[in-house]
């Protein structure tokens, strides 16, 4: 390929991420409030889902308890904006922070264990979150049982949209931003030494790159995407309780991540409108089994798009491209 | 100008002559000439699967109706989508139901959590929030949220009959409470200390709490043992009033025991505590149950079961769900009758606020569903039943817990 080639291939996926830009502005306008919010949610599944790809795609360590740190960023923003009056969107940052430190916290213990044992220990938290939220010396902030009800922010400055439209585009501000740092984040000197360390940890930290603080930090980092997501989502829903977080939600995540292609920015995307969308889907084609039609859609997903729903696409655009 | 006057005059007759035929016919979304929308969120699936029952029991029953043509003349679609329990698939499947299938109301939603995550969109929306399936007390609150009705016996309700019938019956009472600690069990503790009023200081003579994580209660009963009382108080769930039973009889003690209504399953609580060791408990009903021989002549019965047969096919006889699904269904059909062709949310509220000495077939004799527009707990009173060592017999006490 010379160099005039792989300059009009830039301008062609430069184009591509324009107009795809351009659809997600202007998507809001042509569709319902009701649908809006399905959007903003998968928006927010959209910001998590990089944060674990950073994790396990780009880093090769497992999560399965990501649920536990999209809780904490939902709790986080909740108790702040019930408590302590915080406008919602310095929640966002905050319960970002927030879910950095205990996953850099988690990360480091964590380091010691490899491949299925940290899967393992990342479950045990996502089965302990429901419960742990329901402790009777935290009640006095998560509300128990009984959750916390959000109030739904109004646009600023008069703007005349909905309320839902706007959480929409506040949301949708967040991820670009969010997905921006993410590909300079691969793309330079840490993104390489995350994909070295997954792949030939011996040889990367004889390179001299610091396999524990890359691990740990890297563990930080898609807390902070996860926390920041769930505290978006907590926002759109407008209330929290331990209910809302049980263990399948990790495993969504997961589901998310490997259907849209691990390692891949945009597989995020299509990750995202799986966990949205296909459950809904699947209980439109039968309230009896709704989980089997999700299970045979997940079959048909693996068996057709291996290696995620990111790659059969980049595979089709090489083949037209020729 | 006179005939422009004279013209105004006549278009105005016509407009009132019209108008009356207008306000016959008001219909809100939803509601057309042959049917009337409605929508609800059930756990079919996940960890409360089991509540699903209820819903394929309203709709069994609105099939019914609509076999025997609607009311008046509307079909009831019932439109019951799955949330897993999950308060956020709650949010969602309801405004799909509010916003994308436009439903008149929100009919017997499942849960208290779930609910909650509801309530304000639903009030905000002004969309009926109707007779909720959970018996959590703050269902009843019209001034902050005119929308929302519950329907079951309120927690607080049953904990007022169990203490106004201890002040009937044994006025210088030693009692012992044990109660789960989280909303549900506080509920209880609210309701019954508040009947006991004053009194509650003298005559409660020990407290005992335990966590849904605890693994048993024996130290808890062993000690409310120990305060020498004897009337003994259990708002607990399932898996821990087995327990409770099981430990007072071993270690000997023989107060007066009343037992939580969420409690009373032969089969899930009794049987696995011991049948003898649960005989003579008190509980309160306010559903007639299935199994009760008592009933099996009993006309109202026969209907149910009859309704069973033909349109609940599959159904477990044995689970009182379906008879609670049956119940609520036709509190709804009563509503849906006595808003006429005013099909609109306002109607539809004032009628659901304005049940005056309405009778079920399938609630105990005398238990009467009331309302008004300052009270939203449609079911005040329970009858207070005794565990005979096989079932539960009814004691024709009729309680009131307003």
């Amino acid at each position: 390929m010379d160099q005039h080639a792989t300059t009009r291939g830039q301008g062609l996926r430069m184009a591509a991420v324009i107009a795809a830009m351009a659809v997600l502005v202007a998507l809001p306008f042509f569709i319902s409030d009701y649908r809006t919010f399905q959007f903003t949610q998968a928006i927010v599944y959209a910001i998590v889902l990089v944060g674990l790809n950073l994790l396990t795609g780009y880093n090769g360590q497992i999560s399965l308890g990501h649920g536990a740190f999209y809780a904490v960023g939902a709790y986080t923003a909740a108790i702040l904006m019930e408590h302590f009056g915080v406008p919602y969107w310095a929640t966002v940052p905050a319960a970002g922070l927030v879910c950095f430190g205990f996953g850099f916290l988690f990360g480091l213990p964590a380091l010691r264990l490899h491949g299925h044992y940290l899967a393992l220990a990342t479950f045990a938290l996502a089965v302990a979150t429901p419960q742990v939220l329901k402790v009777r010396h935290l009640e006095a902030w998560t509300g128990g049982v009984q959750g916390i009800v959000i109030i739904k922010p109004d646009p600023p400055f008069g703007l005349p949209l909905s309320q839902d439209r706007w959480l929409y585009f506040f949301t949708l501000a967040v991820a670009m931003l969010l997905f921006l740092a993410a590909w300079n984040l691969v793309r330079g000197r840490a993104g390489r030494a995350m994909v070295a360390l997954r792949d030939h940890p011996i040889a990367a930290e004889a390179m001299g790159v610091n396999g524990a603080m890359v691990k740990s930090t890297v563990f930080g980092i898609s807390a902070l995407y996860t926390g920041i997501g769930g505290a978006l989502g907590a926002i759109a829903v407008q209330f929290v309780a331990p209910d809302s977080f049980g263990t399948f939600l990790s495993i969504s995540f997961v589901v998310g991540i490997v259907v849209g292609g691990l390692a891949t920015l945009s597989g995020a995307i299509w990750g995202a409108l799986f966990i949205q969308f296909v459950p809904n889907v699947a209980d439109q084609i039968s309230k009896a089994a709704p989980w089997a039609i999700y299970g045979a859609v997940l079959l048909v997903f693996i068996y057709v798009a291996p290696g995620g729903v990111a790659y059969l696409l980049s595979r089709v655009w090489g083949k037209l491209r020729r | 100008m006179k005939r422009f006057a004279s013209c105004i005059a006549a278009i105005a007759a016509a407009v009132l002559a019209v108008t009356p035929a207008l306000a016959q016919k008001k219909y809100g979304p939803g509601v057309t000439d042959t049917e009337i929308k409605i929508g609800q969120t059930m756990p079919y699936s996940g960890p409360a699967s089991a509540y699903g029952v209820i819903g394929k029991a309203e709709a069994a029953y609105f099939a019914m109706i609509n076999d025997q043509g609607g009311v008046n003349g509307r079909k009831i679609n019932l439109i019951s989508l799955d949330d897993g329990y999950s308060p956020p698939r709650t949010v969602e499947q309801t405004r799909k139901l509010v916003e994308q299938e436009e439903v008149l109301l929100i009919f017997q939603s499942l849960g208290t959590p779930t609910n909650t995550a509801t309530q304000k969109y639903l009030n905000a929306k002004k969309v009926p929030q109707l007779f909720l399936a959970t018996g959590a007390s703050k269902w009843g609150d019209p001034k902050n949220f005119p929308w929302t009705m519950g329907w079951n016996p309120t927690y607080q309700a049953e904990g007022r009959i169990y203490a106004q019938h201890i002040l009937e019956t044994k006025p210088d009472a030693k009692i012992a409470v044990i109660y789960q600690n989280d909303d549900f069990g506080k509920d209880y503790v609210v309701g019954f200390k508040g009947m006991l009023g004053e009194k509650a200081a003298k005559l409660i003579v020990a407290e005992q709490t335990y966590e849904v994580t605890d693994p048993t209660v024996d130290s808890q009963v062993v000690s409310l043992k120990a305060s020498g009382a004897d009337v003994l108080v259990t708002f607990a769930t399932p898996k821990f009033a087995a327990q409770v039973i099981r430990k007072v009889h071993d270690i000997g003690w023989r107060p007066v025991h009343y037992l939580t209504n969420v409690s009373i399953s032969v089969a899930a609580v009794l049987m696995p505590a011991g049948l003898e060791k649960a005989t003579g408990i008190l509980s309160a009903h306010y559903i007639k149950d299935a199994t009760d021989p008592q009933w099996k002549n009993d006309p109202a019965f026969k209907v149910w079961e009859e309704w069973m047969k033909k349109y609940h096919k599959g159904a477990d006889p044995l689970d009182g769900f379906n008879t609670y699904g049956y119940s609520t269904a036709q509190t709804l059909v009563h509503v849906l009758k006595a808003c006429g062709d005013d099909l609109s949310r306002e109607n539809v509220m004032r009628q659901a606020a304005n049940l005056k000495g309405l009778e079920l077939p399938m609630l105990l004799p005398g238990i009467k569903l009331n309302t008004s527009p300052t009270d939203f707990n449609p079911i005040g009173e329970m009858m207070l039943t005794r565990f005979d060592g096989k079932r539960w017999v009814v004691t024709d006490k009729l309680l009131s817990g307003r």
